[in-house]
């Protein structure tokens, strides 16, 4: 006999279930395969520019005059550097005993020679390919790990681009976002959450911060291009700007992520301290920020973190410039991170691929050190206090 | 009347306010008060400068309107802020762009967004759930630059390929492809507050839909999506807002000329790149054109303020409604 329960309709029923759950499993697994698929195709496109190919070619110092183009065979000048044929003279006046001399170095190979070499698309002609070719079996090159890129700045020459300049930007243009948004965005948050009075005003600037915590980023660019650069003249595209301008931005997202550490302090501690007779202040500074300074720090560190990834508002403070030299002051014009990821991005020559994205993942690099140190903060921060 | 006037009358009558209320109390030793009075002058700053920011905004764009017809800039279909002669300043190609970018992204995150959601708070075990929600927040953590590169050099020659195999001419700026890469960022988003909204579902409501027989499916489907459709609106509305501001990733993949169409196939282009474009040359800060920027991301404020606020808005109805039933 059939059970009373066991029908047609329920079995279409459960079917109906299995099928929404799988759905729902299958579009979390396109999510993830999204992220899988992003970070795999960056990371495939960008390791190989953290190496760099270098030929073997007889240098005959002796006849560099004018040109230093001649002291080099003929047929490999067209597979090497211009930069660093154009160096040549340099060690020369450095040693000056290699003057009439005949010598073997490794000499950096030019863009498009290099990207053949990796194996991605180039312009290289058929009779420098045989050239390499012939090269690679007289063991005439190799690959080194690619120092240019950590110590130089920007180049028209890809081979030659490197970046420092972006980096050493970027850390001066965040150190003046932090020195602006933390203390003022902490400061704001405290004296809201601890010591203002809860009636409309508190609650209408709340709410405005809010708002501004989700307003385009594009548009802090306007208010610094506005107010730092046309109405106070500081310089265009300086350290200075970028990080006033960032900092700006941060500052409603450090305010709310402050407010909300604050507010999980439970009421007891407060209550305990002013029982003893503690003044608010007292107890703030003493008990309730170092309860919520883990909390505050992991939100300070996101935000941190988005500063350095935002690109738009220092476009229009004109960060994209061709910026060969690290700055050394922080009204010189600079490019960031980000910035220099955009121009490299940018440009037609087949070897800035391979450098955009080996920028994208030193700049992704520095994003997960940062959102590591958050969770660990976070983390630390609920164990100790079980809160 | 604006939000800035507001915000300056606010500053105003806190100063007072706390002037006058503290005079009542004698007792309180200096230092206190001195470090209240600089915390309150923190706060006044960073009121300050964000009220400025929307002042600055403000100011700019009525320069430009005092010149240029309002009603034109936001029905009027040419474009051509760059040119000398005439410039034409009809920002409808605009908005249309930038909805038609902001719908496909949505079309693409709103979907996966929800599922992942019901997936989290009603399938996934408290131990999957702690290590893929960490994970797909990592898509929100990844900066648009990135996002950018990624939909024009390899999003876009796939959609391209793929719509080329099939015998369509589709551009490489296509409005399609930085649409989808704009949603995938956006998933995220959308997953964490219709998942945060899901798990704060009354737990009687599922019980008393389970007691009466019904699967686990139908009763998400018939029971928790309907009370949590606020949030969900909510998170698409955020999701909107989101869209409509973004600038690398539309600026990098869809195209910088200004067309009026609903293909997305063709290249389009936003408000956002045309802010960004006004200040690509060298232009005299008071020109028709850098103004034009201030009066587009005006327009940009206000929308994306009025989206934030009604989401906003929805959550905090829901959460009110629903807080002490849980307990």
């Amino acid at each position: 006999m059939k059970h009373p329960f066991d029908s047609a309709q329920l079995k279409k029923r459960q079917r109906k279930s299995m099928l929404f759950k799988s759905t729902a499993l299958l579009m979390v697994a396109l999510a993830l395969l999204f992220l899988v698929v992003f970070l795999f195709n960056i990371a495939s496109k960008g390791y190989s520019a953290f190496t760099q190919s270098y030929i073997y070619v007889t240098v005959d110092f002796s006849k560099i005059k004018n040109n230093p183009r001649v002291a080099i065979e003929r047929q490999h000048r067209r597979v090497i550097s211009n930069t660093w044929i154009r160096n040549l003279p340099n060690l020369i006046k450095e040693n000056p005993s290699l003057k009439n001399e005949t010598k073997k170095l490794w000499a950096l190979a030019n863009s498009e020679a290099d990207q053949y070499i990796k194996g991605h698309d180039n312009k290289l002609k058929s009779k420098d390919k045989a050239l390499i070719e012939r090269l690679k079996k007289e063991n005439r090159i190799k690959r080194k790990f690619n120092t240019i890129l950590f110590t130089h700045g920007d180049s028209q020459m890809p081979e030659n681009s490197g970046f420092f300049s972006a980096i050493k930007g970027t850390i001066m243009t965040i150190i003046i976002t932090m020195l602006v948004g933390f203390p003022i965005g902490v400061m704001t948050a405290i004296y809201l959450q601890e010591f203002a009075k809860d009636n409309r005003i508190k609650q209408f600037i709340e709410i405005n911060i809010n708002n501004l915590a989700a307003v385009p980023s594009i548009l802090f660019g306007l208010l610094g291009l506005a107010i730092f650069i046309n109405f106070l003249g500081m310089p265009r595209a300086s350290a200075l700007v970028g990080g006033l301008t960032l900092g700006i931005m941060i500052l409603p997202i450090i305010i709310v992520t402050a407010q909300s550490a604050l507010r999980s302090v439970p009421d007891s501690i407060r209550q305990a301290g002013f029982a003893m007779g503690l003044t608010r202040w007292q107890v703030v500074r003493g008990f309730v920020l170092p309860l919520a300074m883990p909390g505050i720090l992991t939100g300070s560190i996101i935000s941190l973190a988005q500063a350095i990834g935002e690109t738009a508002p220092l476009l229009l403070l004109g960060m994209i410039t061709f910026m060969p030299d690290a700055p050394t002051l922080v009204t010189d014009a600079t490019t960031v991170m980000s910035a220099q990821i955009y121009t490299w991005s940018s440009m037609p020559q087949n070897g800035y691929i391979e450098r955009t994205s080996a920028a994208i993942l030193i700049l992704l690099g520095v994003m997960v050190t940062l959102n590591l140190l958050a969770i660990t903060l976070r983390s630390r921060f609920k164990k100790r206090f079980n809160l | 009347m604006t939000l800035n006037t507001v915000l300056i009358i606010t500053i105003l009558t806190l100063l007072i306010y706390y002037l006058y209320s503290n005079k009542s109390k004698k007792h309180k030793d200096r230092f206190e008060k001195s470090i209240e009075y600089l915390l309150i002058l923190a706060s006044l700053i960073s009121i300050a400068i964000l009220s400025i920011l929307e002042h600055s905004i403000l100011y700019h764009s009525s320069k430009f309107f005092a010149d240029h017809s309002i009603w034109y800039f936001f029905t009027g279909t040419q474009w051509s802020a760059d040119s000398l002669t005439n410039p034409q300043f009809g920002a409808l190609p605009l908005f249309v762009g930038t909805v038609m970018i902001a719908l496909i992204a949505m079309s693409v995150a709103l979907p996966i967004g929800l599922f992942c959601a019901i997936y989290l708070s009603q399938f996934a075990s408290s131990k999957t759930r702690e290590i893929i929600k960490p994970t797909l927040e990592i898509l929100a953590g990844i900066p648009t630059i990135v996002y950018g590169f990624f939909a024009a050099a390899s999003v876009a020659p796939f959609v391209v390929s793929l719509f080329s195999s099939i015998g369509v001419e589709v551009s490489y700026s296509n409005a399609l492809s930085s649409g989808i890469v704009l949603g995938i960022m956006i998933i995220p988003m959308i997953t964490s507050l219709i998942d945060d909204v899901m798990l704060s579902v009354p737990q009687s409501y599922t019980k008393a839909s389970f007691s009466l027989g019904l699967t686990k499916s139908e009763t998400i489907l018939f029971i928790i999506l309907p009370v949590a459709s606020p949030a969900i609106i909510a998170a698409s509305l955020l999701g909107i807002s989101r869209a409509l501001g973004e600038t690398m990733i539309v600026l990098m993949a869809a195209g910088l000329r200004p067309n009026l169409t609903l293909n997305p196939l063709e290249d389009m282009t936003t408000v956002t790149v045309r802010i960004v474009d006004a200040f690509s040359g060298d232009h005299s800060f008071s020109s028709a054109e850098t103004l034009s920027a201030f009066a587009l991301g005006f327009a940009l404020f206000i929308f994306t303020l009025i989206l934030n606020t009604l989401s906003i808005y929805l959550v905090k109805r829901f959460h009110n409604r629903y807080r002490y039933s849980n307990l």
